[in-house]
């Protein structure tokens, strides 16, 4: 099979998800007024089509249930246009889905239909079998990371009330979110770097009220451990790959041997190829498990928490704007001049600053909550299925070996 | 092909099950054979013992090959020992028990690859000497300094056998007292169709680093490489009948002083010679094209070079493998510390303290990965390249078979040439010149009947060492890999505890 008509059918490759809540880091919400969910995808050349599914008893929309088709670059305008709002400040906006990234899958596919001639028929099926799960795996994944995404825009009391996401899940033509060009994404970057640097500078001011004072340290020290166990899990689960496909190259090589082997050996070395076919099988599937349960979890608290910053730098930011509009006050008062003005915006910053930290508590109250369900259920669901995968092996190298 | 592998037993017990058909993994359509001992441990075992041992956690397998160590996963099986004291048994080859995979770490383990497999020699020992010896190297010892300095082994005989002055014995040797050795039977033995198995390859890194004194993991690591193989070694050679009673391997491991095998350093004369005469062997071997009139010599050269490419392939696999078993553990220990740092800071006390039973979990794991791959190598790894080793001497018999043909062919065409010569010197009157051509004639004469004799008994000796190599190969493979698969199940069942242990931790987050 060429590697042509190896890409074609990947371009046409859907995917019915019925039970993909069983993947999500978050549970689902059930609110019968606003449920979200993507019931389809399809992965075309460059690019994933979503198919969400929204219903609801809400008067705002037209149906009680409606699909739209969406595109990664959609979820992101989304995602920016509560960064961007104001009125969101003082909530932890849910990160944005990452890009979905075949890149990797499809240079090893297009690897493997390159060294076609050199493997047997077999080895050659066997991988190609491999590698179109690895893409499955991929793809079901990224279409969790945006599934998660909406659900938890339907989960936030303010966010789902958001007219934005209204249009996102309704409007059923392409909302014509161009992907944003060089000039604005060199914009963003210097945006982040300012952000930053302000960010330092924000951080060193010593908060009043201790439970945020408490927050900020946390949230620092927790980020940057979560990143390092992401990083390091990451590492562990390609070991763990790597060594699943050493075992198939194994599982291959004792076949050819008993195959032409002329003793008693033959027999042997074709079952026990068998047998390190199967084990390799539940290794591959160890590592999906991990990956799956483990590594995304810390990768998705990752984001989280990069969020939960964000609010707290937002806050911190509300605040020193508030003491300086103090500042200018007093100033004003002093050489009376302006003093409206000034009193005015003090009192926008006053107000602004007791909203964001209001609802600042409630999230990063409702984050700990979340992240501690999350950790709990992905930690339980690891646990079970380590064991349940090694109790087969045990199962496999018994029965065979008897 | 079955009758040509392997010389019919004088008396046929012992290899009953293989000829039944009853392996030791049994078709499930070979229903007759579920009612005997299914596998060729289990009938050691079952017959001793078949009661408590049913209740297993996997009930479908009564006499299944891991009946012991699925009973218990706790380290200590005190009722092996009484299994294995059992005495030579007719059976082969009684399990090791678990214990020696798990404990010590780089493990003396693989010691027992060799002990019980002796027990079965018996008919192959014409003498009446049931084979029973054992040979370990043990306690590698750094003797002497700097560049001079030299790793010695102890080599310690235990036997019952006449042909030893003792019962149990100890001598210290050098790894080139080893090379010494092989040497000196390869001279004697090689060229007449026997195959010695081949010393453990020279590695100057290795031991260099080992000389210069740095006390690390990797240059432990080497020692203990060379410690296992140079047993292995051993074994191998003691197994072999002929080779067991030859004066030089009976000196070796008997006598405390052992002549200072010079001949064995790289740089030596004679280690120049080697190289000169390795050289001109490659180019003979492009150059005889042999007649041959034996299809099973062609056929079973053909089955080697094939065994031989299909055995390094995997060999490679498998080195792959302990590599990326090796990367795991790292990755995992690093992963461990990781996730007790976030148990740390994370301010959820039910959680903080699962994360940390899960940083613990995962540094078990890590160990059981490191142990694993050690059993990767030193079980399998090893086995593989110690018989694409073999193979070479295998294929260097067969050479040596060639070069014989060959100096009889060359001998015949020579008493050709000279039997020509006398005619033509019939017709000249040179009596005394026609005297030395008949001389020379009889002397080629002897020379030919010689070189037949020679290639007749070499043919001879070759079908019977192949036919042995292959039986001890088949052996071989077999119980080291039941033994790998015995060490990953093991695996398995700690991962099962460790997990065990840790889902209600996980659970117990509110």
């Amino acid at each position: 099979m060429s590697v042509h008509s190896l890409s074609r059918n990947h371009t046409l490759f859907k995917l019915k998800l019925y039970l993909l809540c069983q993947i999500l880091i978050f549970d689902k919400n059930t609110d019968a007024t606003l449920q979200v969910d993507i019931s389809d995808a399809l992965s075309e050349r460059d690019k994933v089509k979503f198919t969400v599914h929204t219903k609801s008893t809400l008067p705002n929309f037209k149906q009680n249930e409606f699909s739209v088709v969406r595109q990664h670059e959609e979820f992101i305008w989304l995602h920016d246009s509560f960064v961007e709002n104001e009125e969101y400040a003082g909530y932890i906006i849910p990160p944005a889905p990452p890009r979905p990234d075949f890149d990797a899958s499809r240079e090893k596919l297009q690897k493997l239909g390159e060294g076609e001639g050199s493997m047997t028929k077999e080895e050659f099926t066997k991988m190609k079998q491999e590698l179109e799960a690895e893409y499955l795996a991929i793809f079901k994944k990224t279409v969790a990371m945006h599934e998660v995404f909406l659900c938890r825009v339907a989960a936030h009391p303010v966010l789902r009330k958001d007219l934005n996401f209204h249009v996102f899940l309704e409007y059923n033509q392409d909302l014509s979110v161009r992907g944003k060009n060089k000039k604005e994404k060199l914009e963003d970057f210097f945006k982040n770097v300012v952000k930053s640097a302000d960010g330092v500078l924000v951080a060193g001011v010593k908060d009043v009220d201790d439970f945020f004072e408490h927050e900020k340290t946390f949230l620092l020290e927790y980020h940057n451990r979560v990143k390092d166990a992401s990083a390091k899990s990451d590492r562990m689960i390609r070991s763990h790959k790597n060594a699943a496909d050493d075992i198939n190259r194994i599982a291959s090589s004792l076949y050819t041997l008993g195959t032409q082997d002329s003793t008693d050996l033959c027999k042997f070395f074709l079952k026990v190829s068998e047998l390190f076919e199967k084990t390799r099988k539940i290794e591959a599937r160890v590592a999906a498990d991990e990956d799956l349960k483990l590594a995304d979890l810390l990768k998705y608290y990752l984001r989280e928490s990069q969020a939960a910053k964000d609010l707290l730098y937002r806050r911190s930011r509300a605040l020193v704007d508030y003491e300086n509009a103090n500042k200018a006050l007093d100033k004003a008062r002093a050489k009376n001049r302006d003093v409206l003005q000034a009193e005015t915006s003090q009192q926008l910053c006053c107000h602004k600053f007791e909203k964001i930290s209001e609802s600042a508590k409630q999230e990063l109250i409702d984050f700990k909550t979340r992240r501690v369900a999350a950790f709990r259920k992905n930690l339980v669901e690891l646990a079970e299925l380590e064991l349940k995968h090694a109790k087969v092996t045990t199962v496999q190298l018994l029965r065979k070996s008897s | 092909m079955a009758d040509t592998v392997r010389d019919p037993p004088p008396d046929g017990t012992d290899f009953h099950e293989l000829e039944d058909g009853e392996e030791l993994f049994p078709e499930p359509a070979a229903a007759p054979e579920e009612s005997q001992p299914a596998s060729l441990p289990a009938e050691d075992i079952s017959t001793n013992s078949n009661g408590p041992k049913q209740d297993l956690l996997f009930d479908d397998d009564p006499e299944d090959l891991f009946a012991e160590a699925t009973e218990e996963v706790s380290l200590d099986s005190p009722e092996r020992d009484v299994l294995l004291s059992d005495g030579p048994s007719p059976a082969i080859t009684p399990i090791t028990p678990p214990t020696s995979v798990i404990t010590p770490r780089i493990g003396h383990a693989h010691d027992d690859m060799f002990t019980h497999s002796s027990f079965d020699e018996i008919e192959e020992e014409e003498g009446g000497d049931s084979f029973d010896i054992h040979i370990s190297v043990s306690d590698p010892e750094k003797v002497g300094d700097g560049m001079n300095a030299y790793m010695a082994y102890k080599v310690t005989t235990k036997t019952s056998m006449s042909l030893f002055k003792q019962k149990d014995f100890s001598v210290k040797r050098r790894f080139s007292d080893f090379l010494g050795l092989h040497s000196k039977l390869a001279s004697k033995y090689l060229h007449i169709g026997y195959i010695v198995p081949p010393a453990p390859e020279k590695s100057i890194v290795g031991m260099t680093k080992v000389k210069v004194g740095k006390e690390d993991q990797s240059s432990n690591e080497f020692v203990e490489k060379r410690r296992s193989a140079l047993e292995r070694y051993l074994m191998r050679t003691v197994k072999h009948p002929i080779l067991l009673k030859d004066p030089d391997v009976l000196q070796f491991l008997e006598s405390s002083e052992l002549p200072r095998a010079v001949s064995t350093q790289a740089l030596s004369s004679a280690g120049l010679l080697r190289m000169v005469n390795k050289a001109a062997d490659a180019v003979n071997k492009m150059t005889i094209k042999m007649n041959e009139s034996d299809a099973w010599f062609e056929e079973k050269q053909q089955h080697f070079e094939n065994l031989d490419v299909q055995l390094r392939k995997l060999h490679a696999s498998v080195e792959s493998l302990v590599c990326h078993r090796k990367e795991l553990s790292v990755n995992t220990a690093q992963f461990a510390k990781s996730a007790a740092m976030l148990g740390n800071s994370e301010d959820h006390t039910a959680l903080s303290r699962a994360l940390s039973q899960l940083a613990e979990v995962e540094e078990k794991i890590d160990q059981l990965h490191q142990d694993q791959a050690n059993g990767d190598f030193y079980l399998f790894s090893e086995l593989l390249g110690d018989y694409v080793r073999l193979l070479t001497a295998v294929k260097g018999v067969f050479e040596h078979r060639m070069k014989t043909w060959q100096k009889w062919q060359d001998s015949q065409m020579l008493l050709q040439k000279k039997r020509e010569a006398e005619a033509k010197l019939q017709f000249t009157n040179k009596p005394d010149k026609l005297q030395q051509a008949k001389d020379e004639i009889k002397e080629l004469e002897g020379k030919v009947q010689q070189g037949e004799r020679d290639f007749e008994q070499i043919s001879k000796t070759i079908r019977k060492e192949v036919s042995r190599f292959e039986k001890e190969r088949v052996k071989d493979f077999k119980t080291i890999i039941v033994k790998y698969l015995e060490s990953l199940v093991l695996t398995q069942q700690q991962l099962i505890k460790y997990w065990e242990a840790f889902l209600p931790e996980a659970k117990a987050i509110s």
